[in-house]
């Protein structure tokens, strides 16, 4: 028993190391598992105070770019404004009300909230966006950001009260569901950690015909993201042989380099979405448990 | 300024201009990251025991982490760096002086060579085993060896160009005084 001891005592500082170590590599895969980080509440408080300091001056930088984005997002709005549109009618001119939606049917699927981002990264392999909104501002995980000028930024993947972390398009494992405005086929966007402005875009088939420079939108059939936002657009084409499915390099259409203004959009139905996605692979895929 | 006030200002200052300076410029390239915070443990005393050494080091890499979101990557990186350092110091200095003249590892007080070998060994750890654990999740083994390489390159480069900038005070310790 004393040897033991005596053992111990001779190599502790080895044990501190391995235990150091790993705590640390504990710490780092069930991160990169679950997103869900030892002590990150804590820790994303005092990031997000320090980063909406730092963040105070740093806005000033970016304010033109920001300001053009925003005024051109304005300027799309004003021509949708209902009093742009008139009955042809020679009795009289019917002037829409200001919501005419529910008459004919219509719902409310998706709410957006303003955000500003706080911290921002581009040059790693996994980037995130901090915002200073949280739980307590109504953000939960798995939330669409776009940009402020319509470009599609990432989605939500952890919330602390105050402040919310956002899985960047630039991470390795994003992906985001995305199909051509032109002909509709339905692809995934990734990221390969290369080059910052150019996404790829997956499991196209080769038999839609590309031009460079098409138009990348999120498709209808994602559960974050409202369809019709812009992704990129299309800087190269290349057939995989393997799979005869086009590999397409989509330059972004949201600038990483100076985010400033983002708006988190939810979708109002994305957990009944979810729960019978869920539903159904319980039903069809494992009957027998249903089954009773 | 007692050492211990001198560190903080320190770790202060290293995390705030890694987060705020090296990670957000427009990167040069895909492969070069440029990272000086591990400097901090580089220029902790020599009167740092070894176990001491082991929990700063975590505590570095670890507040890092909570800035860039991948909690566990710097920590264990320096926690290597912390581990290793008394040896390499043990190697670079001569034996038979049993105490140090100066307080802390700095060109003045190894020499300017045994300093940069103490600097580079350290930082292609650091690099080394960060890059790996990195490179367990995505990429393949010539972007692992290139990137190692050119951010050991960028770190010495930054690291040269703060130790000619930035003049520290370190007073010569003798008996007498």
């Amino acid at each position: 028993m004393r040897n033991v001891f005596l053992f111990i005592r001779r190599y502790f500082t080895f044990f501190t190391f391995l235990l150091l170590q790993i705590v640390a590599l504990w710490f780092l895969y069930s991160y990169n598992k679950f997103h869900r980080a030892k002590f990150l509440g804590v820790a994303n408080e005092m990031t997000g105070r320090i980063n909406s300091q730092y963040n105070k001056v740093e806005d000033y930088f970016t304010l033109k770019e920001e300001n053009k984005r925003v005024h051109r997002l304005n300027d799309s709005l004003l021509n949708l404004q209902s009093r742009n549109f008139m009955h042809r009618d020679t009795i009289m001119g019917i002037i829409q009300d200001s919501i005419p939606y529910d008459t004919l049917g219509n719902y409310r699927r998706y709410t957006s909230r303003p955000a500003t981002v706080v911290y921002n990264t581009i040059n790693a392999q996994k980037n995130y966006i901090q915002l200073n909104r949280g739980s307590a501002q109504g953000v939960s995980d798995n939330m669409a950001v776009i940009s402020s000028d319509g470009s599609v930024v990432g989605k939500v993947v952890n919330v602390s009260p105050n402040f919310s972390q956002v899985m960047s398009l630039l991470h390795v494992q994003s992906t985001v569901s995305a199909s051509l405005k032109k002909t509709g086929e339905i692809g995934t966007v990734e990221w390969d950690g290369k080059d910052p402005q150019f996404l790829v875009l997956k499991r196209i088939p080769k038999t839609v015909d590309i031009k460079l420079g098409d138009t990348v939108l999120t498709s209808k059939v994602s559960f974050n993201f409202p369809p019709g936002y812009i992704v990129g657009t299309v800087a190269d084409k290349k057939l995989d042989n393997a799979t005869g499915m086009y590999i397409l390099k989509v330059k972004t259409a949201a600038n990483f380099y100076n985010l400033q203004q983002v708006h988190i959009i939810m979708n109002l139905e994305y957990d009944e979405q979810v729960k019978l996605n869920q539903e159904t692979k319980k039903k069809i895929e494992d009957p027998k448990k249903t089954v009773k | 300024m007692s050492d211990l006030v001198r560190n903080i200002i320190r770790f202060a200052l290293f995390i705030l201009i890694q987060v705020y300076i090296l990670n957000k410029i427009p990167h040069l390239h895909r492969y070069i990251t440029p990272y000086i915070y591990y400097l901090f443990i580089l220029w902790l005393p020599f009167s740092v025991s070894r176990q001491w050494l082991l929990v700063i080091g975590f505590i570095t890499g670890l507040v890092l982490d909570y800035f860039t979101m991948t909690p566990g990557l710097h920590a264990a990186a320096c926690v290597l760096v912390a581990y290793v350092r008394p040896f390499v110091i043990n190697i670079l200095t001569p034996k038979d002086t049993s105490e140090f003249n100066y307080r802390e590892p700095s060109p003045k007080a190894m020499q300017w060579t045994p300093y940069a070998v103490y600097v580079f060994i350290l930082t292609l750890l650091h690099h080394g085993y960060m890059v790996f654990l990195q490179w367990l999740d995505v990429g393949n083994f010539l972007d692992f060896i290139i990137k190692v390489i050119s951010t050991t390159a960028i770190s010495m480069l930054l690291i040269f160009t703060t130790e000619l900038l930035v003049p520290r005070k370190l007073k010569f310790r003798t008996n007498t005084a």
